[in-house]
């Protein structure tokens, strides 16, 4: 008898070939290639491991750097750390430098121009490589997924447990494909392209499993839009979200600091072209969007499933039948202090933070010059800021004269770091403020106490700059 | 890690669905390099009418009375109850320590994110995933009965209502081992140190574009 078997999906590949060991029960131990670590979530595990007087398994897989404490005002990276003026902030800094040091782990430290945001900074400097397993303490690890890697957040217990043994145990997720056939439309984004398929699957959306994107649509995004997109794989509820390999993965790494160099460049290359799902893979769950239905997409809620297209309008209570999405609906136009039935478009903005891990690259800050050159932010606007991803980013950024342009415009340029993403920093929004963000969540609280959130991409925050309230990026002249 | 067997407590509704991380314990919390101590902080933005410090005096700040937390009949609650996608977000295991620290020992939603799931798990804090229906009738019988309590058997794998009646649930077997017994994660893959090592070896040699040192 002839047993069919199913090809494998990319995800299945990267678990196979990191599987070290399984239980009974499934159980699994993945070896892992890659370890990222910031300087928030790795103090509690590198104290465990010298409690327990263990060492790093395999030092040079580490790579860290810090970013969720770091100031971003000249003036304040001009003095160092004697710049970070929070003293709980400067010893969660500091405490990285002395742990880097002690345990021999390459950190780029606040003071290197290559410092940024550990998920802008690793595929940058060709740290995250296709095929990989990679994992840090911070839920937006799925970002190098874009690569063709297999990229997980973990939480600090796991931090320790990687530093300690080199793996990762973990029972094997479900496979998903959120396929977005055809084209996007001019003037719609990758952004806008993962806040619609949230919007469709919502935050619980990918929970165990995880996403691969594919489809026409997600291919034909460059590669950082393709970070844009597995970024917020997390808001879906997926720990992990992956992209095929292709040659656009390939010409991203090649030169990359620490990319494989001369014959091991060219061995690594042809065997990452097999990082792509086999035509007669088995999927789990399919989900399938068509990308000329995806308008700009904004969030008006506290989830980031709760999201319109720029057309659109905040939902009416009274209209949803479910009781617990009722609930959380009234909940989160209480705290967003906005009305049903609004036009998104007459939501009044008070602050714009460009940055993130989400979108922080070159392209989202050459996306939002484009829209602001040679015009104003609008003057209801208390705070307008661009926050590079990383120090290369924003040298690149000030070669092409990016910051010349949003500085005319009336933008704040700052240093590269997480910044109002979550506002660890001193970076936070104000109490009942709106804020145009091109981060990730949209969560109570998240840019500051009673902040209130809209998720767009850079160039619906660019707009929205320049107007004072959202506007189709697409109308404009 | 603490061990985990039968826990009898009172419940804390909690009825919101997709509860977040940073809804249980907000950024500025984290700036700690330690373990302990997020207790006081569980909750913060909705616990306090105002914004917390890390270097805020807790005691004296002003409670926000209508927060379930602060209400008289739920003061030593054990066992929180919430709705779907408890724990979404950020993969801070400052949360279920904020939520161990204030003396929490199970959550039960009928789902949980996954990285939140798992640092449950790390810290001795059982997580149970009980159908929506359910949940839904916890909620309501809470409503109704002042000092409405359970009983959680892990090594059973049963909640046991005041009234004698009981609920089934599943856990990894893997991960309720580890409950029971109080093990370290760490000590039992070490175990496989050999196997580990194996691995590894090989790995390198077929794949040693993996292997470049960051320095390099």
């Amino acid at each position: 008898m002839v047993i069919s078997m199913s090809g494998k999906t990319l995800y299945d590949k990267i678990w196979d070939a990191h599987l070290v060991s399984q239980r009974e029960d499934g159980t699994s131990l993945i070896y892992i290639d890659r370890h990222l670590i910031h300087e928030v979530t790795s103090p509690q595990a590198f104290e465990g491991l010298r409690l327990a007087g263990r060492l790093p398994w395999r030092a040079d897989a580490n790579f860290a750097t810090p970013d969720h404490n770091i100031p971003t005002t000249k003036s304040e990276r001009d003095q160092g750390l004697e710049g970070i003026k929070d003293p709980v902030s400067k010893i969660q800094v500091t405490t990285l430098d002395n742990n880097c040091d002690e345990f021999n782990i390459f950190e780029l430290k606040m003071t290197d121009m290559r410092q940024g945001i550990v998920h802008v900074v690793g595929p940058e400097q060709g740290a995250t490589l296709p095929g990989m397993s990679i994992v840090c303490g911070d839920s937006h690890t799925s970002t190098h997924g874009a690569l063709g890697a297999l990229a997980h957040g973990i939480g600090t217990s796991e931090v320790e447990h990687v530093l300690a043994t080199q793996c990762l145990m973990q029972k094997k997720m479900k496979n998903m494909r959120v396929q977005v056939n055809g084209r996007l439309k001019p003037g719609v984004t990758a952004k806008d392209m993962v806040l619609a398929i949230i919007g469709r699957i919502g935050t619980a959306g990918g929970t165990g499993c995880t996403i691969e994107f594919a489809g026409e649509a997600v291919m034909a995004l460059s590669v950082e839009g393709r970070m844009t997109v597995c970024n917020m794989a997390i808001e879906a509820g997926a720990r992990a979200g992956l992209i095929a390999v292709d040659q656009a993965t390939i010409d991203y790494i090649k030169g990359r600091p620490f990319a494989p160099k001369g014959e091991v460049w060219e061995k690594a290359a042809q065997a990452w072209k097999s990082l792509v799902s086999d035509p007669d893979a088995h999927f789990d769950e399919v989900v399938e969007l068509e990308a000329a239905d995806i308008e700009p997409q904004v969030t008006w809620g506290t989830s980031p499933e709760m999201v319109a297209s720029i057309n659109g309008s905040i939902p009416v209570i009274s209209q949803e039948s479910d009781p617990t999405k009722r609930e959380s609906i009234a909940l989160a136009l209480k705290y967003m202090g906005l009305t049903g039935g609004t036009n998104i478009k007459d939501i009044k903005l008070d602050c714009i933070f460009i940055g993130s891990c989400t979108n922080s690259r070159i392209e989202d800050l050459r996306e939002a010059a484009k829209v602001v050159e040679g015009k104003k932010v609008a003057s209801t606007i208390e705070l307008a800021m661009v926050v590079p991803g990383s120090g290369l980013v924003k040298q690149q950024a000030e070669a092409e004269g990016l910051d010349k342009i949003f500085i005319a415009a009336g933008l704040e340029w700052r240093e590269p770091g997480c910044s109002m993403c979550l506002a660890m920093n001193a970076d936070q929004l104000g109490d009942g403020k709106h804020c145009a963000s091109t981060s990730n969540r949209n969560f109570e609280g998240r840019q500051g106490f009673g902040g209130r959130t809209h998720l767009v991409s850079p160039a619906m925050a660019a707009a929205a700059a320049i107007h004072g309230h959202f506007v189709d990026v697409r109308e404009l002249g | 890690m603490k061990k985990f067997n039968v826990e009898k407590g009172l419940v804390l509704p909690l009825d919101r669905a997709n509860v977040d991380t940073d809804f249980i314990i907000p950024k500025q919390f984290l700036k700690s390099i330690k373990r302990t101590g997020f207790g006081v902080n569980l909750f913060d933005e909705h616990r306090y009418l105002d914004k917390g410090e890390p270097d805020s005096d807790n005691s004296q700040r002003p409670l926000n009375p209508d927060f379930v937390l602060n209400q008289p009949r739920y003061q030593g609650c054990k066992i929180l109850l919430a709705r779907d996608n408890f724990g979404c977000g950020s993969s801070r295991e400052h949360a279920p320590w904020a939520l161990d620290d204030y003396g929490f020992r199970v959550v039960i939603a009928p789902s949980f994110a996954d990285i939140f799931l798992n640092n449950c798990f790390k810290n001795g804090l059982l997580p149970i995933v009980i159908d929506k229906e359910t949940v839904a009738e916890m909620f309501q019988d809470i409503e109704e009965n002042e000092g409405y309590s359970l009983t959680v058997d892990l090594s059973e794998q049963l909640i046991t209502r005041q009234d004698g009646s009981t609920i089934a649930f599943e856990v990894d077997s893997f991960r309720k081992n580890c409950l029971l017994n109080g093990l370290d994660d760490i000590g039992l893959t070490l175990e496989e140190a050999d196997t580990i090592k194996i691995f590894e070896d090989k790995w390198r040699q077929t794949s040693p574009w993996y292997f470049t040192p960051p320095s390099s």
